[in-house]
């Protein structure tokens, strides 16, 4: 199997769903003649021309209502926003258009629309340009939210989104763009609705999404040396939630850590918790913990940086306490 | 020109919005209808004579808040407009949008949207839909003149110039935004000049006169449908009632409400329907027409039933 990058995944599925279906577009701030402010675009104007490859003006909330619009009257489009950070810019039309139109209309129209870009924390960018937005989208009913943690989700996940016949978020970490991984060079897809089992361990339950599951595995290496079997479960999907994986896991470990880089208040791994705890409280022998981005905006300084994601360290610690252990 | 076979037809739609509305206030008194209620009273020129001046197999309309006229101008069925008023399942958003959210996708009628100045980057997606399949459809969008300042109008002003997309923007500018006289807060006083900045034709319109504005738009919808560009029209109208239901509109004068009641579009439409030989009789029936057509709709909502309780997981997703 070829090894690729997680840029490339997403190009590749970008590309073979532009192949299949004409009403594929894509369209957003440098997306076609700069191929792409990460280049995840590279190539794709050359191939369907700028009718298809939109480059866009900095209007975040025009485009991506614009790309509602076109949902709305039929076609399939993929908004690229250069980052998540700018789609504060656009929330306005996600939630009450994106979100709502079809449930507003008494189920008439549909919004087959995919929007991506980069999101979480990245490197030295201060606290506007260095966020993870997810619960933001994962909170409103009428949208789908998908954060893959390979190359190989990215691509079967990205396909499955263009499909799908609503108003997917797709969330790409900036920091996974280079990451590299396995993917198989004839078509497949993966379903939007569960989670994935990425290493199977009979002790506690790591529970996570996007680029933390990384860490996560790395933290299940470290726990194994101490004979610590960790079951790590990347959610692929933060809307709707794969509970039953969840709990099948939870109720065989008896212990879970939930791992989100968002900020702790109301967000994807809070919720989590709360329904571990209430759908499993009878097979917890601890607390579920949380190791979540500190309840800060991210500052620029790279130790304090750093000090406000979670970590390996982290993790591993709070496996441990959930194990009882030192 | 427009015949009078043409205006026969602009004044009964006029007319049936107009009484539509009557009895949706009465019913609002009543309790049947609850939440915000903008009425469009005084403004019916506007969607009647633009709406009038489409194909809507291949033409769209997207609209704000205040869109019982530009639903019931679209051809969209009173009962179901009622019904989704009431907040029944029959409602042509089964209940679920409310009078703020008329919906109708065969009528190519978007809504409906709540959050001011929202729907303008919509139609222009939509403008680029038919761009993209290379149709020759137009979209109207309408916006009122609280919406013109959002970053949303520029920003699709500019889009819609640079993807050539056939958007007719249509500011219906009924001078108020709730409370606010437009000119306390904007820049300029003719919105038309706005369209200059982005390269496009603007034009300031008479909105009280269901004519004017229908040729108008025939005009601009054409060069729009063949030109594959978008323009800015500046409707200017009125709006008799307040903002909402529970609005008095203390902030402007009794004689400013008058004097545009004596220039009511239904009002000269009508004289010029007798200058053009209708009779009086007519003009009577086709009156009482749009009056029963209402009742018919309010008893209708009325008998409908309530949506099931399930429906409130319905419609999330498709
Ligand atoms: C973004 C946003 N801000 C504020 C409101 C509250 N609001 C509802 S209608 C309105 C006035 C809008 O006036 P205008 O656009 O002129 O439309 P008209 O009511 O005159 O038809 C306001 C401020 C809203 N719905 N959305």
């Amino acid at each position: 199997m070829a090894k690729i990058a997680f840029r490339e995944a997403i190009r590749q599925a970008i590309e073979e769903e532009m192949r299949r279906d004409d009403s594929v577009l894509l369209m957003g701030e440098e997306v076609a003649q700069y191929n792409g402010a990460y280049k995840v675009t590279q190539g794709l104007l050359e191939t369907f021309g700028s009718k298809r490859v939109i480059d866009t003006p900095i209007t975040e909330e025009g485009f991506t209502g614009m790309g509602i619009g076109a949902a709305m009257a039929g076609l399939r489009p993929i908004v690229e926003w250069m980052t998540f950070n700018f789609s504060l810019m656009a929330i306005d039309q996600v939630i009450s258009n994106a979100a709502k139109t079809r449930y507003m209309s008494g189920g008439q129209f549909k919004i087959p629309m995919v929007i991506r870009g980069p999101n979480g924390p990245a490197e030295f960018l201060a606290s506007q340009h260095s966020q993870a937005l997810q619960s933001f989208y994962a909170h409103i009913p009428g949208l789908k939210v998908v954060a893959p943690s390979t190359p190989y989700d990215a691509k079967g996940l990205l396909k499955s989104a263009i499909r799908d016949d609503n108003p997917v978020i797709f969330l790409e970490a900036e920091l996974m763009y280079s990451w590299e991984g396995e993917v198989p060079a004839e078509e497949y897809l993966i379903d939007l609705d569960k989670a994935d089992v990425k290493r199977a361990g009979k002790d506690v339950t790591l529970i996570a999404h996007s680029k933390p599951v990384r860490m996560m595995l790395q933290a299940a290496e470290k726990l194994a040396e101490e004979g610590i079997e960790a079951e790590v479960i990347d959610l692929r999907s933060l809307r709707p939630i794969d509970t039953e994986t969840i709990y099948k896991s939870v109720r065989k470990t008896n212990r879970c850590v939930v791992v989100d880089e968002a900020w702790p208040v109301a967000s994807v791994g809070s919720h989590i918790g709360f329904l571990v705890g209430r759908d499993c409280f009878d097979y917890l022998d601890a607390p579920v913990q949380l190791v979540s981005g500190e309840d800060v905006p991210m500052p620029y300084n790279h130790r304090l940086e750093l000090a406000a994601q979670p970590s390996v360290e982290k993790v591993v610690r709070a496996a441990k306490s959930v194990l009882y252990v030192d | 020109m427009t015949d009078t076979k043409q205006k026969t037809a602009l004044y009964k739609r006029m007319l049936l919005i107009r009484r539509f509305e009557e009895k949706a206030a009465q019913m609002y008194g009543l309790r049947k209808i609850g939440g915000f209620c903008h009425l469009y009273i005084g403004q019916e020129a506007v969607a009647t004579g633009a709406i009038g001046a489409l194909d809507l197999k291949r033409d769209y309309i997207v609209a704000a808040y205040r869109d019982h006229g530009h639903a019931l101008a679209s051809g969209m069925d009173p009962k179901a407009v009622m019904a989704e008023l009431y907040g029944k399942v029959t409602g042509c958003s089964k209940g679920k949008g409310g009078s703020m959210h008329m919906f109708d996708i065969e009528k190519h009628m978007f809504g409906g949207n709540g959050i001011v100045g929202s729907q303008i980057p919509v139609a222009t997606g939509v403008g680029l839909k038919i761009r993209y399949r290379e149709e020759d459809g137009v979209v109207l969008c309408f916006f009122g003149d609280g919406a013109i300042h959002q970053g949303a109008f520029h920003e699709s002003l500019n889009l819609a110039k640079i993807y050539g997309l056939p958007v007719v923007y249509i500011c219906e500018n009924n001078q108020y935004g709730m409370g606010t006289d437009f000119r306390r807060v904007s820049a300029v006083d003719d919105f038309s000049v706005m369209a200059a900045s982005y390269g496009i034709e603007g034009r300031q319109i008479d909105g009280m006169d269901v004519i004017t504005v229908h040729e108008n738009v025939k005009e601009i919808v054409e060069k729009a449908r063949t030109e594959h560009l978008p323009s800015l029209l500046e409707i200017k109208t009125y709006r008799y009632k307040g903002h909402s239901m529970s609005d008095p509109a203390k902030y402007r004068t009794r004689e400013e409400l008058e004097d545009y009641k004596e220039r009511d579009p239904i009002l000269i439409l009508k004289k010029g329907l007798l200058e053009d030989g209708v009779q009086a009789s007519d003009l009577e029936a086709w009156d009482k027409e749009a009056k029963k057509l209402s009742e018919e709709a309010a008893s209708f909502a009325e008998e409908s039933p309530e949506p099931e309780i399930e429906a409130l997981y319905s419609d999330i997703l498709a």
